[in-house]
């Protein structure tokens, strides 16, 4: 016994930190589209980082629990509630059996994660329990949850407490009115014109209605390379932000195909790729140009700060 | 364009292999221009090297045409220190083991709906078609696009075909097409433009087996022609690869 799906929202799926080892065969990595929520989830709850959560998109879906369950609700704010009260987020939450869990207006961000103490009882297909949809491989069928799935805990929940009088301190996650996306030069940057150089690291780009795991299509002024030049098949990956014959240039997202052909102006730093899954359609973004020593700098003190929060959290829980 | 902007990062590495960052997690090599068989060989080879390589902080590593991408984790090594270990294994390409790669077939029936067309658009017979389509051999350059998807190289000019003006809203899994001087074989349901000449009993990519992918990188595929009996034989035997 675990959940029951009664209502499945936009695109709920299952997902962890993604597939990896099999991109040379095609595979694609999937995983969590904000990584870091999905990590703070677990961290939270004492799980591995890389266990698996539903991810809910901007219409969260509606859950039953038909057995008690310690979870935590991270991302974006999409007015969570517990039979009908507010859910705090980004602190564990005792869910009582016979409890329903559903989701409303969207506050902030697109795409919240629902972690489960001990996991959800699902199995690792290719060393991962995400779901690839376009493949249907891999977390619940291979397809995003629908009304009337039911998916078992992997750990039943004793409940020693009534209620967590602590929660994760908001300064840990990235603010998410932020619309500035840091990124390296791409390597076929020089191959565009001076202009479009220019225009991209000071337009503002918006984010069509057209966008999903897969990829985000931006639009503005479109971007031109100084010679058009057919390109060979190489990898891609998450964030590349490449851009097609119509100047469009286009982000790869979670599950984004391994390989491509289109020329790469730039690539989101890693630490930005979050708030980048927190936006969606209509948003507005602009580019801001980063070294790769900062890139990997941000990332390691984001790696010593969630290190600190996991002690602290430990000890929350003696 | 198509020469990435050099960012020497303090090493350049031997026989002429450029290098350049793709984003904070992500080395990539370059060993030239161009479909080439001779620069997938070297890209074979060194990545045959990676794959059995102990270096710590590496994920993975993904060939393709002209390129090795290498995934690592900034937490366990550097852009620089990644450099200097890889320029220990290029430093003489003759010490590296040759990559050799295994021959493959798979069976066809050529019973695809665009048989006809392709025939029909170079004035040939759709037995000469096939029979042109299943002589040669052909080189897996990469795989990529979906789970165990093929990029071949070798098809015989004469059989070249544009795509479909109006690609196919689903293209079966198993269908062998041709689209310009490319041939592959679809692993998944998708929609598509290739004209499809027949289709494969054979799973490309296999949920069941250790390793999903019936094609590796460096393989040589053969296509063997089968009647639509044989076709059905191996389809129910549920053949794993």
């Amino acid at each position: 016994m675990g959940i029951k799906v009664v209502k499945a929202g936009m695109l709920t799926t299952v997902q962890d930190l993604g597939r990896y080892g099999l991109q040379r065969y095609g595979m694609p990595v999937s995983g969590a589209m904000d990584s870091y929520a999905l990590r703070l989830g677990n961290s939270i709850l004492e799980n591995p980082d890389n266990e698996a959560a539903i991810e809910c998109t901007v219409m969260g879906p509606t859950i039953y629990f038909e057995q008690e369950q310690l979870i935590a609700v991270t991302g974006a704010d999409l007015s969570p509630t517990i039979d009908g009260n507010p859910l705090p987020m980004w602190k564990p939450v005792p869910v009582e059996a016979g409890s329903l869990i559903s989701f409303g207006r969207r506050n902030f961000g697109c795409r919240a994660y629902i972690c489960f103490q001990g996991g959800l009882d699902i199995p690792e297909i290719l060393g991962s329990r995400s779901t690839y949809s376009k493949g249907q491989i891999g977390g619940w069928k291979g397809r995003s949850l629908q009304e009337g799935d039911k998916i078992a805990f992997r750990r039943y929940y004793v409940g020693k407490e009534e209620a967590f009088h602590w929660a994760v301190d908001p300064n840990l996650y990235p603010d998410l009115a932020t619309t500035v996306i840091r990124v390296m030069e791409g390597p076929q940057f020089a191959g565009f014109e001076s202009e479009a150089q220019k225009s991209f690291f000071s337009d503002v780009f918006t984010i069509s209605n057209n966008s999903d795991r897969m990829g985000y299509r931006l639009t503005s002024k479109p971007l031109r390379l100084t010679a058009q030049k057919e390109l060979l098949s190489t990898a891609v990956t998450f964030g590349s932000i490449q851009v097609p014959p119509d100047g469009n240039p286009i982000i790869l997202m979670a599950d984004h195909p391994t390989t491509g052909g289109y020329p790469l102006i730039a690539q989101v730093a890693t630490i930005d790729l979050p708030l980048l899954a927190q936006k969606g359609p209509n948003d507005h973004i602009s580019f801001e140009r980063i070294s790769l020593d900062e890139a990997h700098n941000l990332l390691k003190k984001q790696h010593a700060q969630l290190k600190k929060l996991k002690s602290a959290i430990a000890l929350k829980y003696e | 364009m198509g020469i990435p902007h050099t960012q020497s990062f303090g090493i350049t590495l031997p026989n002429s292999i450029g290098h350049y960052p793709l984003g904070d997690q992500a080395l990539v090599l370059s060993f030239g221009d161009g479909i080439s068989e001779a620069v997938n060989a070297r890209v074979r080879q060194v990545a045959s090297h990676i794959d059995s390589w102990s270096q710590p902080g590496i994920i993975e590593y993904v060939p393709a045409y002209t390129t090795i991408t290498i995934y690592y984790s900034p937490f366990t090594i550097t852009y620089n220190k990644l450099l200097s270990a890889i320029q220990t294994i290029v430093q003489d390409m003759t010490e590296l083991q040759e990559y050799k790669g295994v021959r493959k077939e798979i069976p066809v029936c050529y019973n695809g709906p665009d048989l006809a067309y392709v025939a029909q658009y170079h004035g040939l017979s759709e037995q000469e078609v096939v029979r042109i389509h299943s002589e040669g051999e052909y080189l897996v350059y990469m795989l990529g696009f979906v789970p165990g998807f093929p990029y071949l190289g070798g098809m015989d000019s004469r059989i070249a075909t544009p795509r479909k003006e109006v690609p196919r809203l689903k293209i079966e899994a198993g269908a062998v097409g041709i689209a310009g001087q490319q041939t592959g074989v679809y692993p998944i349901a998708t929609p598509g433009g290739w004209q499809i000449i027949g289709h494969t009993p054979l799973q490309l990519f296999d949920l069941t087996q250790e390793n999903p992918s019936l094609l590796e990188a460096g393989d040589r595929v053969a296509f063997i022609p089968i009647t639509y009996d044989e076709f059905v034989q191996l389809k129910t035997k549920g053949n794993g690869h």
